[in-house]
């Protein structure tokens, strides 16, 4: 892989370190990789102003990207390649997998840089790291942007030295040989296994070392389609999640919780009762509810249903989906005078929606004097362990946070509550517990997206867009899981003024991707009585989804296509390239039957951008199809769906993380919210929060990644829940005519019988045999 | 307590636990059989889905005293050994394919996926669009799309 040609084609050096170890350790900081110098990120906002460019977004001058990884600068730790004996090359990856493919994705960047089969690359989740700060969260589909070249650095100088350790070995020049199939190989054919080296190669004191990075025109494994190195586990069922950890006597734990959102136990009157229930070992209060521990999960539902207890009224008592909305009208920014020229006004209802994951919220805690041990599948290890440390009264040092596989986050996984419970009941009844909450927990108790409304105005006059305004509104976003802290550290060096973290945050993820005119969005944010959290994509596929129906309106008031005003008003090629061949890819134009239609919408975010084109069918026939305890409703027949990332790590998981946004994106805009009433959410189980199922599912489906753009990989994990969204809810107003403008649109029906809320579990059903088939 | 005896995959078991214990937890919490996966606990989700006797079941919703010693549970685990492979020919479309994200639902909907081709199959017909249409397992993870490609690759060589 040298050759003169590199050089002129630009490697860049950087640097790393050799670890004193027995065996080979290479390192590097875990530091941002230089964002990409684009035209925009030289414009100072001053600059922009002067040279009269209309309204300089901030996302253009710095991303939510660029935050976290600056934030991550002064702080950042090493992180480490190990080659063993065995010829296996291992690496403790400070992130947390939940289903977006980040280790296969690592496992790539090493196997690219060492030249070894992907086989032998083992990728593992490190524990919490507090040295790493706020470097050890997974979030903001930062992961990949945030960790490319320090891995690639660490697994460089385990290759330079490999190299080195060979050439002394062989009697050859290092400049003569080359890594091939997990070993060093000389000109002669002979080969030394990079396991045969891992001694010789190790270094008995920490010195830094200088090497260079291949640029992607080099590489062979980067930005080759690759499966996911997780996949054989997962099929055979050998993959392990937290509760199919056996962590010795951590026995199954459930909590009985209240009937109203944060309620707290008042009383119980069969305590003792309970307790001598089959297979119960105990039962204790705790701040969030009655704990039971039994034998099996099965009797704890049992006992938790068994509980009588009084509760005292929860945080959000007596609130309704009308009462919250009342509130966000009250809490919205003002849009200013209506200007003289034409516009087009809209406001957007977005209801509450869950962000549970198919795992439900769950940890084990094994807490013993003067010490503990947690397990679950965290993105936010290092608040996690800080926060269990302060409720246990131990040193964080005494604290063990293991960071297990997660079955899937969403967001959800940001948060601790489970870690954070297990902790306290093992700590009260000092045994190791392995503690679940039951779906219907998770639904009504658990983190949610909050209510928000979008309220925008556009001006424009013939064929220009004079201004666009967008006054988000939203039941506050609990960002407290330790993104706060980089922006609160890094909040005096933004051109955003005094505004506080979730502005910020608001602002550095919401792009203004067209030219249209003095452009501002702005966001206010009311009502801290519920659990809330960022659900995958946090505010953007509301905003987008806002933008994109207005855009459509402007369209139709200019006489212009939907595709053909978006690609005029798109401000750059890569932006309209990705527009064009989803487009053209999809047949935008192609007729269509009445009450079928296509919509199109575009939306940029974490230095990508995507398009996408639906097909939706609205006809009676189709709405109206019945499936048991379902919505059915309009059907997405077709999504295509065209993506650039910059560097498209593994094309296959990319298409993977774009399917799975695009499930969730049909959700958000046709079928899926949680009904709030008298401070509960009504909703308690799969088939009544109406996440995207087989018959909804798109019958073609075509993600199109563009070919690579950058030297540097952008985000993709959230990416296409946004576009795909909006592009729904355009081919829904297209298709029935009506702009929709309550969110998910089938809000307004109540699709199912209300579980009750007291016992709050239901009971586990008997009749499991009539349904075979 | 009562004991219970049945098979799992492939070998007789006989487990010592109260009469109304669901299934998954006398698999997961008792013999330390973690395939099944709970998602709902009242058969919505359909994670914890297995086979009882070749078809398939949701152990969530069976108490253990309605198994006969003769009743052949199949979990995930034992899905190959059924075929006498090293892994069973839908496993190895959902390889091909790429399908699991987070793998959670995943055990779950590879037991309900060769169910559902064994059916169709027992009926004289192929996989079509609206038998897919009816699985009712959840993937939250969005893995739908290409749960129905496997589907259809596995059928291939079921
Ligand atoms: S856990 Fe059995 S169907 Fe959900
Ligand atoms: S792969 Fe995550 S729930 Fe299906």
């Amino acid at each position: 892989m040298t050759g003169p040609t590199d050089e002129t084609i630009g490697r860049r050096r950087f640097l790393g370190y050799v670890v004193a170890a027995p065996t080979l350790v290479a390192a590097a900081e875990l530091v941002p990789s230089a964002p990409a110098a684009t035209p925009a990120a030289a414009v100072s906002p001053e600059a922009a102003a002067a040279a009269g460019l209309p309204s300089p977004d901030l996302t253009e001058l710095l991303d939510l990207n660029d935050v976290m990884t600056a934030a991550a600068l002064p702080t950042s730790n090493l992180i480490s390649v190990e080659v063993g004996t065995d010829g296996m090359v291992s690496f403790a990856l400070p992130r947390a997998e939940v289903g977006q493919g980040i280790t296969t994705s690592t496992a790539m960047l090493i196997a690219e840089e060492l030249a070894v089969p992907l086989e032998r690359v083992r990728v593992t989740l490190a524990d919490a790291r507090p040295e790493l700060l706020f470097n050890q969260l997974t979030g903001g589909s930062n992961t990949t942007v945030s960790t490319y070249t320090p891995i690639r650095v660490a697994a460089s100088v385990a290759r330079l030295r490999l190299t080195q350790a060979a050439a002394a070995e062989l009697g050859v020049p290092a400049a003569e040989l080359r890594l091939e199939g997990g070993a060093v190989v000389a000109p002669s054919g002979r080969r030394l296994d990079i396991g045969a080296l891992a001694v010789k190669a190790a270094s008995a004191s920490t010195r830094q070392v200088s090497v260079e990075l291949a640029p992607r025109a080099g590489f062979s494994v980067i930005g080759r389609p690759h499966n996911r190195i997780d996949a054989l586990a997962a099929v055979t069922g050998r993959k392990k999640f937290t509760m199919d950890l056996d962590v010795p006597d951590a026995k199954p734990t459930m909590v009985c919780r209240p009937p109203t959102i944060n309620g707290k136990v008042d009383s119980v009157s069969n305590l003792a009762e309970v307790r001598a229930m089959p297979g119960v070992t105990d039962a204790v209060v705790i701040a969030t509810g009655v704990a039971v521990r039994a034998e099996t999960f099965g009797q704890c539902i049992d006992a938790v249903r068994a509980l009588r207890v009084t509760w005292k009224p929860g945080t959000a008592a007596g609130k309704s989906d009308e009462s919250v909305l009342r509130e966000l009208a009250a809490a919205e920014l003002p849009l200013g005078l209506r200007p003289p020229t034409p516009t087009v006004e809209a406001t957007f209802t977005f209801h509450f929606r869950g962000n549970s994951a198919l795992e439900p919220n769950c940890a084990i805690a094994d807490v013993r004097a003067g010490r503990a041990e947690i397990w679950s599948a965290l993105k936010s290890p290092i608040v996690a362990q800080q926060a269990i440390a302060a409720k246990l009264g131990l040193p964080v040092g005494k604290v063990t946070v293991h960071v297990t596989e997660g079955g899937g986050s969403f967001g959800r996984k940001l948060f601790f509550d489970a870690a954070l419970e297990a902790a306290e009941v093992s700590q009260k009844i000092g045994k190791p517990v392995k503690l679940m909450w039951h779906r219907a927990d998770d639904a009504r108790q658990g983190r949610v997206h909050p209510m928000a409304t979008s309220r925008v105005r556009a001006a424009y006059l013939g064929q220009t867009v004079l201004s666009y305004k967008q006054r988000h509104t939203s039941v506050s976003t609990d960002l407290g899981h330790g993104l706060g802290e980089i922006f609160t550290a890094l909040a005096a060096r933004l051109p955003v003024g005094d505004v506080g973290f979730s502005q910020t945050f608001f602002h550095l993820s919401q792009a203004m991707s067209y030219d249209f005119g003095a452009s501002s969005h702005l966001l206010a944010e009311t009502d801290k009585d519920f659990n809330t959290g960022s659900m995958r994509n946090v505010y953007s596929p509301d905003v987008t989804c806002a933008r994109e129906l207005v855009v459509d309106q402007l369209a139709a008031r200019m006489g212009k296509d939907p595709y053909r005003f978006r690609h005029s008003f798109l401000r750059d090629d890569r932006s309209r390239a990705v527009l064009a061949r989803a487009a053209e890819a999809g047949g935008w134009g192609r007729a269509m039957a009445p009450g079928t239609a296509q919509g199109i919408a575009f939306h940029a975010e974490y230095k990508s951008v995507s398009a996408c084109l639906v097909e939706i069918d609205c006809r009676p026939e189709t709405v109206n199809r019945t499936v048991r305890d379902a919505v059915t409703g309009p059907r997405v027949t077709k999504v295509v769906f065209a993506v650039d990332v910059g560097l498209a790590v593994n094309p296959r998981g990319l298409e993977a993380q774009m399917m799975g946004g695009i499930s969730d994106g049909i959700a958000l805009a046709l079928t899926s919210s949680l009904h709030l009433r008298d401070g509960y959410f009504l909703e308690a189980s799969w088939d009544n929060y109406f996440y995207t199922r087989q018959w909804n599912t798109p019958l073609d489906l075509q993600v199109i990644v563009m070919p690579s753009t950058s030297e540097q990989p952008g985000g993709a994990g959230e990416l296409a829940v946004a576009g795909s969204m909006a592009a729904v809810a355009c081919a829904y107003g297209r298709a029935t005519g009506t702009m929709p403008t309550t969110f998910p649109i089938n809000h307004g029906t109540l699709s199912f019988t209300p579980k009750p809320t007291v016992p709050p579990v239901p009971p586990s059903p008997t009749d499991g045999l009539d349904h075979a088939r | 307590m009562p004991e219970h005896t049945f098979r799992v995959n492939g070998e007789q078991v006989t487990v010592d636990v109260a009469d109304d214990v669901r299934l998954l937890w006398v698999l997961r919490d008792i013999l330390g059989i973690t395939g099944p996966k709970y998602g709902c606990g009242i058969n919505v989700c359909k994670a914890c889905t297995s086979h009882l006797n070749g078809k398939a079941v949701n152990p969530c919703a069976i108490p253990v005293k309605d198994l006969r010693p003769s009743d052949e549970v199949t979990t995930i685990e034992g899905l190959p050994a059924t075929v006498g492979q090293e892994l069973h020919p839908m496993q190895r479309a959902w390889l091909e394919q790429d399908v699991a994200q987070c793998g959670y639902c995943q055990p779950g909907q590879i037991m309900a996926a060769v169910a559902l081709v064994n059916r169709v199959a027992a009926e004289g017909r192929t996989i079509t669009d609206a038998d897919l249409d009816g699985i009712r397992n959840i993937c939250r993870c969005g893995t739908y799309v290409r749960i129905r490609q496997a589907i259809r690759k596995g059928a291939e060589s079921m």
